[in-house]
């Protein structure tokens, strides 16, 4: 009796948390539907807000350019950063001990650093160097780049200590030449740790915004989160933003919780 | 001999890696390093330091506020978040998805969430201000406080539970002796993971206070800010910013040197 009280209790408070967590999202959602951004029904069930994102307002068009340029930073700076993850975490793994530490300690600091400080140094660093890295893409390419790798690599790293180092060898001794056994052991061995970076790469990109903000420079490029920033900062949030907002959240929560599931059962049916 | 060469040809797979590291994370370090020692006049001197020092410009003032609010969202985040990560451990564990939902809002946008807060606060006249930035940083880092405690907390050994319960100890004095002790670790990377961010993020402070209260974060931003371009005393502050990230790291390798010591016992 005691135990059910207290279990009854435990849940009573996570139920409590999450529910506080998960308030603002599902209000938002909620109230995207009522055309107003004052959190009332005065104009009954509505689809205004997201019609708003196809009428041709400067702000719409805004939006789409934002996505564009959001997309075509993530998919290229997620799949730059699982390329150079992937070669880079097999040399780590065969570098002596003390370089091996080194470079590791090197690969945190992207990590571990504040967020500001990473951004103000790469944009002192490119202002240094304004002649050879142009100011839009290629700069926030590279930023992106810096930044993800990291993650590609320590997702890969354990993957590549739990290989059998006789694999290789196997490979060699039945006439593969180096280069075609990482292609053809190796890589395919640790093909679920470069897929889990090459996600976290992508999702760190898509999320970013710090980072974006101090290296976009001034050609006019902005990503979601700068342009979210720009324009809901300052005005109040319009009903067109509840939309936006809303279609973030559902895609955004339903995309994690597909690839977590789908994770996990993959796991559990590994293990039986 | 033929070994040798292969050895030597996968770790070459390493080395574009080591130069990127080099040129894009260390150089521009070093950059900021020099900067903070050079004047507007381009000449070596202490004066950003001085200047940010003597709080002329307010700088220590702000990372003064910082610390205290980041110490008081790190001590509210600790305090919801433990008992969640406590129960999650001990009634859920089993359960993927229920912990998931917890760590989940860490994936979605910063700034669409605070902005909605925003909204919700706006729309309940809520006057902006402290409390209000507050709420926002607690909702904010509170997923990167539970995510570290959970993982530890899981992963205690039960065993320790049951010799503390056999050895006659009560809820209280196993959670308080056994429980507690055990989760240090976790505990140290959750304040790092929610004190780092909070005393430099830019942007929740802004929003939630429209303008009113100045983070550290904000403070960087605005002395690399076209228009007041003060880059020598913003390179102190990255460099004082980033003494607490190499201190707050440090402690928390400390804390988990001493768990494997414990362990290999």
């Amino acid at each position: 009796m005691k135990n059910k009280l207290r279990r009854i209790f435990a849940d009573g408070y996570l139920g409590l948390v999450l529910a506080l967590m998960y308030l603002p999202i599902f209000l938002i959602i909620v109230f995207s539907f009522s055309g107003t951004s004052n959190f009332s029904f005065k104009n009954g069930f509505t689809l205004d807000s997201y019609a708003s994102l196809f009428s041709d307002s400067n702000q719409a068009e805004s939006l789409l350019s934002a996505l564009k340029y959001t997309l075509i930073l993530a998919v290229s700076a997620s799949v730059i950063s699982t390329v150079i993850g992937t070669f880079a975490t097999i040399g780590i793994y065969y570098l002596g001990r003390k370089i091996k530490k080194i470079t590791l300690t090197v690969n945190q600091l992207p990590m571990i650093n504040s967020e500001v400080v990473m951004a103000v140094s790469l944009m002192v660093f490119f202002g240094a160097f304004s002649f050879i890295f142009p100011q839009g893409m290629t700069r926030l390419i590279i930023s992106h780049v810096a930044f993800c790798t990291p993650y590609v690599v320590l997702s890969i790293l354990p993957r590549l200590q739990k290989m059998d180092p006789n694999m290789y060898e196997a490979a060699l001794d039945l006439g593969s030449s180096p280069l075609s056994a990482i292609f053809k052991v190796v890589i395919p061995f640790l093909t679920p740790g470069i897929v889990s970076g090459f996600a976290m790469a992508f999702t760190l990109s898509l999320d970013d915004f710090i980072i974006t903000q101090f290296n976009k420079g001034d050609t006019g490029i902005e990503t979601l989160s700068t342009y979210i920033y720009e324009d809901a900062r300052v005005k109040s949030l319009e009903p067109f933003w509840f939309a936006v907002f809303s279609i973030f959240f559902v895609v955004m929560l339903t995309f994690l919780l597909l690839i977590n599931i789908k994770k996990n059962g993959k796991k559990e049916t590994v293990k039986q | 001999m033929t070994k040798l060469k292969f050895r030597f040809s996968r770790k070459a797979f390493a080395y574009p890696y080591m130069i990127f590291l080099l040129l894009f994370v260390v150089v521009p370090l070093v950059i900021v390093l020099i900067n903070a020692f050079l004047g507007d006049d381009g000449k070596l001197t202490f004066a950003n330091f001085a200047e940010f020092f003597s709080d002329k410009g307010g700088g220590l003032t702000v990372l003064g506020n910082s610390l205290i609010i980041g110490f008081v969202t790190t001590l509210i985040c600790l305090v919801i978040g433990y008992p969640c990560a406590y129960f999650l451990a001990k009634y859920h564990a089993s359960n993927k998805v229920l912990v998931l939902l917890f760590i989940l809002p860490m994936w979605v946008n910063f700034l669409i969430r605070t902005l909605s807060t925003k909204a919700i606060f706006m729309a309940l006249d809520v006057k902006l201000g402290m409390g209000t930035v507050m709420f926002g940083m607690v909702y904010n880092y509170l997923p990167y406080m539970i995510l570290p405690l959970h993982t530890t907390l899981v992963s205690i050994d039960h065993s320790y539970i049951e010799a503390a319960e056999d050895l006659g100890a009560d809820r209280f004095t196993v959670l308080w002796k056994t429980v507690l002790p055990l989760s240090v670790p976790g505990i140290v990377s959750g304040i790092t993971m929610t004190f780092i961010p909070a005393i430099s993020t830019f942007a929740i402070s802004e929003i939630l206070s429209s303008s009113k209260i100045f983070l550290f974060g904000d403070a960087i931003n605005m002395h690399f800010s076209k228009t007041t371009n003060s880059f020598g005393v913003g390179s102190v502050m990255s460099l004082v910013m980033l003494f607490m990230v190499i201190i707050a790291n440090v402690l928390v390798s400390l804390t988990e040197k001493k768990e494997e010591v414990k362990s290999s016992l």
